[in-house]
């Protein structure tokens, strides 16, 4: 039913030449040699820390763990086996003492709520050790979770350069295996490990393997989402995540400046962000 | 006649033309040393490609009195030079340009005539379009320039053919796009395809230069190549690294070629010209809503 071209395999040789070649390039320009990355002992902070260990050597990268009272004990674990991999040089910042305060002036705080302030307590670690460590803090939302809206603004989205941001889970998966990612990390459910036994899959609603084929379609393609019915998509399903799309839009732009004068930065004032480099 | 054609697939410094114009010079003497008769380098190679505003600011005059130009006039006495740059005419419009300089001369410069303002290409926000497709004589024969887009139409390669062109110089500033399992993505295949169809469809020799390097998150793929007029690959630069690639061309493939394959004397450009008017006219009356 489905159209056979939905077919989301990348060659991971050609991928890993430019997204090296990327971060190498975006870091070294503005006169830095170094990178700053949060692992959490997932696939992509794992992936993005192999591809900036191979860009950059691994004596210039600085991979933060910050893990949360919470946290799995597992994801320390498993961000150890890339540090120890890599040979990149690490630190250990917990999050807690500072997260723990702001939690107990609001004793009825949603998991929603926790989750994004630990998103942006280990934003605010990661930049402090930017300028401490003067590197660059290499991102490490993938295209799937982007465009979902799965993330939290100003927290894990933000960053200095974004080496995945076009690439799917599922080719994040291919890539993480091509450069040798360990494979407890690869096989893993993909967590946010936010609050215990949270999974991405549960929270959205449906696997990766089935949004990154819908959203192949949707995005790359440019179906309609009648047409993605049509080759076989369940109708909820498919509205669910244009619905996701568009909503969480907001996510993915700066905020709209309220235009007033003849020069307008974003509008009519329009440079490169690699100006003069 | 045999030349040693060289192509410079560049990185460049965004909008920074004095640090764009040391690279050149550095390697035109290098060039030179290697015995090169023709140096290409890429589209907006003084200048870099994603210019946005920049564009009014780096523009140049391709004239000796420029001092960009006349350094590079001056590099030309001895090796014959195609450089990229944005062109700001007397009435101050900006055009995305390709000069080709030889004997401390401008023997022609070409203004891009195809602008891509679609998917993530905005050059007709920042730049003006070319009006004429032309081709020029050299001491090394009759050449044609072309700029990206440009050639990804078919009609001004073909027009240049037939205005007896017999190296068809093609330059770059290509962002690589289209992932798949294939070693090399799909815009690359595409244009490498399409050169070598050029080629052998023109019987005559096809260079193309595309940088390399990286702006924001586009990333620029290289792979310069030279098709000769048999279809038949002479040289490829290497994907994604900074290089100089220089073949030695022997011009008499043409003779060669073209006595084995006429089919640039048995085009028939008056039935093109005939049918051209008549699809033009229909256009006019389909547009209309008469038909």
């Amino acid at each position: 039913m489905e159209p056979a071209k939905i077919d989301l395999t990348i060659n991971t040789d050609l991928v890993r030449t430019i997204l090296t070649g990327f971060v190498r390039s975006e870091i070294t320009r503005v006169g830095f040699e170094r990178a700053v990355i949060g692992l959490s002992g997932g696939l992509d902070s794992a992936l993005s820390c192999f591809l900036a260990a191979e860009a950059l050597g691994p004596e210039n990268v600085l991979a933060v763990r910050m893990p949360y009272r919470t946290s799995a004990q597992d994801s320390l674990e498993h961000a150890q086996m890339v540090i120890d991999a890599l040979g990149v040089r690490s630190l250990t910042v917990p999050i807690s003492e500072m997260a723990d305060p702001l939690f107990e002036r609001f004793p009825d705080i949603s998991s929603m709520r926790r989750g994004n302030v630990m998103a942006r307590l280990r934003m605010i670690v990661l930049y402090d050790q930017s300028e401490a460590f003067k590197g660059l803090v290499v991102g490490t939302s993938n295209k799937t979770e982007m465009l979902l809206g799965y993330t939290t603004l100003f927290g894990d989205s933000a960053c200095a350069l974004n080496p995945l941001g076009d690439l799917y889970k599922t080719q994040v998966r291919q890539l993480a295996r091509a450069v040798g990612v360990p494979e407890a990390i690869i096989a893993k459910p993909p967590s946010a490990d936010l609050w215990v036994g949270q999974t991405d899959e549960g929270e959205l609603g449906f696997t990766y393997a089935e949004v990154d084929r819908l959203l192949y379609l949707l995005i790359d393609e440019r179906y309609q989402p009648q047409e993605c019915v049509a080759v076989g998509f369940e109708v909820a399903f498919v509205e669910a995540v244009v619905e996701r799309v568009r909503r969480f839009h907001f996510k993915r732009v700066m905020p709209p400046i309220a235009k007033l004068s003849n020069r307008t930065i974003g509008y009519d004032f329009l440079y490169s962000r690699d100006w003069g480099t | 006649m045999k030349i040693n054609l060289a192509l410079a697939q560049i990185n460049t410094r965004l909008g920074d033309v004095q640090a764009n114009l040391e690279k050149h010079l550095a390697l035109i003497d290098q060039a030179r040393r290697d015995g090169a008769d023709l140096l290409v380098f890429p589209e907006l190679s003084l200048t870099g490609y994603a210019l946005q505003d920049l564009a009014a600011a780096v523009a140049l005059r391709a004239e000796p009195e420029n001092p960009v130009f006349d350094r590079l006039l001056h590099a030309s006495r001895d090796l014959d030079l195609v450089v990229g740059f944005v062109d700001e005419d007397r009435r101050h419009r900006f055009y995305i340009a390709s000069a080709y300089l030889s004997g401390g001369k401008v023997c022609h410069v070409h203004h891009k005539v195809y602008l891509p303002t679609y998917g993530l290409f905005d050059e007709g926000r920042f730049f003006a379009w070319g009006e004429a497709v032309r081709a020029f004589d050299t001491r090394f024969g009759r050449v044609g320039l072309l700029i990206c887009e440009d050639f990804w139409h078919a009609s001004p390669p073909y027009l240049l053919w037939l205005d007896g062109a017999e190296l068809l110089i093609f330059t770059s500033s290509s962002p690589g796009r289209g992932l798949s399992e294939e070693p090399q993505l799909e815009s690359a295949r595409w244009v490498e395809h399409i050169n070598r169809a050029y080629a052998s469809l023109f019987t005559a020799f096809v260079a193309h230069a595309n940088r390399v390097g990286y702006e924001d998150g586009l990333h620029f793929w290289g792979g310069s190549t030279l098709f000769d007029p048999n279809g038949a690959l002479l040289a490829r630069g290497p994907f994604d690294e900074e290089a100089v690639t220089m073949c030695e061309v022997d011009l008499s493939q043409l003779h060669h070629t073209r006595t084995r394959l006429p089919l640039l004397r048995d085009e028939r450009t008056a039935l093109v010209r005939r049918e051209l008017e008549r699809i033009s006219q229909s256009q006019v009356v389909n547009e209309r809503g008469a038909v």
